[in-house]
Parts: C-alpha cells; sequence; structure tokens
C-alpha cells in the first residue's frame, strides 16, 4: 500500500508527466514562465488547487448524480480558484499582478477538470489527493524547467539574483531577446518532451506514415 | 474610429490569443489534425468569443464591478470576486443558446461545428477573453471589436497550424519529437512569424 502510494505519487512526474504526456493544462501554463519565480508561485498554486479540488471531488463523489459531475466539479474549482485569487491578492500583490488573468484561468485548465474527473470520481480521498499532488508537482516540474531556462538565458539571472552580467552593464553577457518572447516556451517544451523520450522510448508516438526504403534507385 | 481598428489588427495578430498568450493550447494540439475539423472548431471559437465577452462587459460593468449596483442603490457593494464563476456560468450557457439557435436556424453551420461547441465551454482562450477584457477595462464597443478579433486570430492560428500539420504527416522526424514535441516546435515557429507584426503598432 505504502508503495502503491508512492507511485501515484511520483508516476506523473516523468512517466506520465501531464504536460508532456497527457497534454493537459498546457493552456495557463506557458505564459507565466518568464521568469523563475511567477513560474514558482503558479505551481504552488496549482498543486494547491489541484490537491485539493481531487480530495473534495473524491469526497463527495458518491452523492454527486452522474449527469450534472461536471458542474459539480467546474463549481468546486472555481470556488478554490476565487479563494486562491483573494488570498494571493492579499498576501502577494505584486506577483499576482504579474500573473495577472492566468490564475484565474486555472478554472478552465484542463490538468485540473480533467484528473478530477478521470481519477477522484473513481478512487478515494488518499489516493486522489495523492494523484492531484503528484500531476500538480509534474506540471510544476517542466514550468519551473521552463521558467528557469527563459529567466536565466532571457535576463541572466535567477530569481530576480543577477547571475550573468548583461553587456549595458559593463558585463560580457548578451541577454537573449527571444528567451522572453513567447516563442521560446513552445520551443523549450518541444525541447524537454524529445529528452524525455529519448529517455523514455515507451513514450514515443508512432508516425502515421513512414518512409519506404527505395530498392536501389539511386545506384 | 481609428483606435477600433487599432484594436482589432492587435487582438488578430500581435495579441493573438493562441500564440503570444498560450490561451486554448490544449484544443489547439488536440483538434488540429485536420484543415477541415480546425477550421469547425476556429469558427465555433469566433462566434462564441464574439457573443460572450461583450455579454461579460455588460455584466461586468452592471453587476459586479465595484460600485456597479449603484443603479439598484447598492453602491459600495464590490462583487468583482465572483467574476470567475459569474463569467464561466454565462459561457455555459451563451453556449448552450448558441447551440439551440443554431441547431434550429442555421443547421448548416451548427454540422460544421458540430460536437466543438460544447468543448469550448471549457475552453481557457473564451475566459482567458473575458478576464482580458476585465484587466484592460474595455468599454462595451472595445469589447465587441476584441471579442471578434482574438477569435479570428485564434481561427487564423488554429486553421494554419492544421494546414501545417497535414503536411508533417509525410515527414520523417526523429522518434523522440514524432507528434507532440514537433507540434510545439511548430507553433514556435509560427507564433516567431506572428511576432513580426510587433512593428504595426
Amino acid at each position: 500500500m505504502q508503495n502503491n502510494n508512492w507511485k501515484i505519487l511520483t508516476r506523473p512526474l516523468i512517466d506520465d508527466n501531464p504536460l508532456t504526456l497527457q497534454i493537459l493544462g498546457i493552456c495557463s501554463a506557458l505564459a507565466v514562465t518568464t521568469s523563475l519565480d511567477t513560474a514558482l508561485l503558479m505551481s504552488l498554486v496549482v498543486v494547491c488547487v489541484l490537491a485539493l479540488g481531487s480530495a473534495s471531488v473524491s469526497l463527495i463523489r458518491k452523492f454527486i448524480p452522474h449527469t450534472i459531475r461536471i458542474i459539480v466539479q467546474i463549481t468546486i474549482i472555481a470556488t478554490l480558484v476565487i479563494v486562491v485569487d483573494q488570498v494571493l491578492q492579499a498576501y502577494a500583490f505584486e506577483l499576482s499582478k504579474r500573473l495577472s488573468v492566468f490564475v484565474g484561468l486555472i478554472i478552465t485548465n484542463c490538468i485540473v477538470l480533467g484528473r478530477a474527473e478521470s481519477y477522484a470520481m473513481h478512487n478515494g480521498f488518499v489516493a486522489s489527493t495523492l494523484d492531484g499532488i503528484g500531476n500538480g508537482l509534474g506540471y510544476s516540474l517542466i514550468l519551473v524547467i521552463v521558467g528557469a531556462i527563459r529567466e536565466f538565458f532571457g535576463k541572466g539571472s535567477l530569481l530576480n539574483v543577477q547571475i550573468l552580467i548583461p553587456q549595458s552593464q559593463g558585463g560580457s553577457f548578451e541577454p537573449l531577446q527571444l528567451m522572453l518572447l513567447p516563442p521560446s516556451a513552445f520551443f523549450i517544451i518541444g525541447g524537454i518532451i524529445w529528452f524525455i523520450r529519448r529517455r523514455r522510448p515507451q513514450q514515443v508516438e508512432s508516425a502515421e506514415f513512414s518512409l519506404r526504403q527505395l530498392e536501389d534507385s539511386a545506384k | 474610429m481609428n483606435g477600433l481598428f487599432e484594436l482589432l489588427l492587435r487582438s488578430v495578430f500581435l495579441d493573438n490569443l493562441a500564440l503570444s498568450f498560450f490561451l486554448g493550447m490544449c484544443t489547439f494540439l488536440a483538434v488540429s489534425k485536420r484543415v477541415d475539423t480546425a477550421f469547425g472548431v476556429g469558427l465555433a471559437m469566433m462566434v462564441v468569443q464574439t457573443v460572450t465577452v461583450p455579454v461579460n462587459n455588460l455584466i461586468y460593468n452592471w453587476l459586479l464591478a465595484p460600485g456597479a449596483l449603484d443603479w439598484a442603490g447598492l453602491g459600495d457593494v464590490d462583487l468583482s470576486f465572483l467574476r470567475l464563476i459569474a463569467f464561466i456560468g454565462v459561457i455555459a450557457a451563451m453556449v448552450q443558446v448558441l447551440e439551440m439557435t443554431l441547431e434550429f436556424h442555421v443547421p448548416k453551420l451548427h454540422r460544421a461545428m458540430g460536437i466543438f461547441l460544447p468543448l469550448i465551454t471549457v475552453n481557457c482562450a473564451i475566459l482567458g477573453g473575458s478576464l482580458f477584457m476585465v484587466e484592460r477595462s474595455y468599454s462595451f464597443g472595445e469589447s465587441l471589436v476584441f471579442g471578434f478579433g482574438s477569435g479570428l486570430g485564434w481561427a487564423l492560428a488554429i486553421v494554419m497550424f492544421a494546414a501545417i500539420r497535414e503536411r508533417l504527416k509525410y515527414a520523417d522526424i526523429p522518434d523522440g519529437l514524432q507528434g507532440l514535441g514537433i507540434n510545439f516546435i511548430v507553433a514556435g515557429i509560427i507564433s516567431l512569424g506572428f511576432m513580426a507584426f510587433a512593428g504595426m503598432g
């Protein structure tokens, strides 16, 4: 049992990552990764909402009529997100301004609804909570990696601590403007997916068409 | 008038919801295998966005914003924390109404959009559009233009993306990049292309 719980928690990190394999929750993920601190905060928020959401859905799963389950789930998630949003605005106003609409968008983040629907509706409280935390961490892992890469190469800093001194201040580092623009997030995620699938070949998708070897027509 | 036109251009190209704010990515990646389905979902998105953003704008300005309930004698009530749940409700309701209307009056269009209408209820681009409208405090007219423009931009992006993906089927792609990986790279390149409009403002 102990072992099983550990597996539920760690599987979504690499082997069943919500972003790179299940294609869930990419929507609100990428825009907050221009710097590491917003990525970390967003991760924290998502982990909280996911864990609490999955936990509460699993608690009342036996009482929800099947036909209106989506509405019930959305309402639970929306309530959690509103609470988190209010807390952020109260205690971390600056950061919450930078996250702008993306905290609110967690409601429609398919990761939360997806896990509630596919896992928490069929599993017990402990397992669902762990699944929520695990998926949240898997999402966070990618977010933090992307955030760190973009901030490091885009501004030469990590968590707002200057590591490389940019040329404009007499250093030798030329900030890569591209890293701060949206396209770089796509490229980095593409790269991460490539890297993970090199290591875990079972995740590789098969091609719809494959090249046929021509019969030595070149000779 | 000039300002509205500029807003339209901005929301279609430069502030493209899919490519520069990453909104609606799940749908963007999931239903872009073929151009005709992409076209259907793009169309649905455009229609829903054009309807919901102005409606949410009215609801926000007349019911939820701080001081909005002045007309009811409740000037100091601030219900703006309810906006998330109110918007979701409006979107779900609008989609439902729209589906019934289209099915009754324009069955052809309804068939083209097919199953995508309900799917769009939980699309973050729609909610995102409404939230951006609040954050940038658009007026009613501006929100109409913004709703249409951002929907059009999203539709444009997904149709282009689907067209490229159709050709990519025959390409010889490295194993690990096959599927999702290459899609991200392609989306990145399209997004890079849209960045070129940055000088237009």
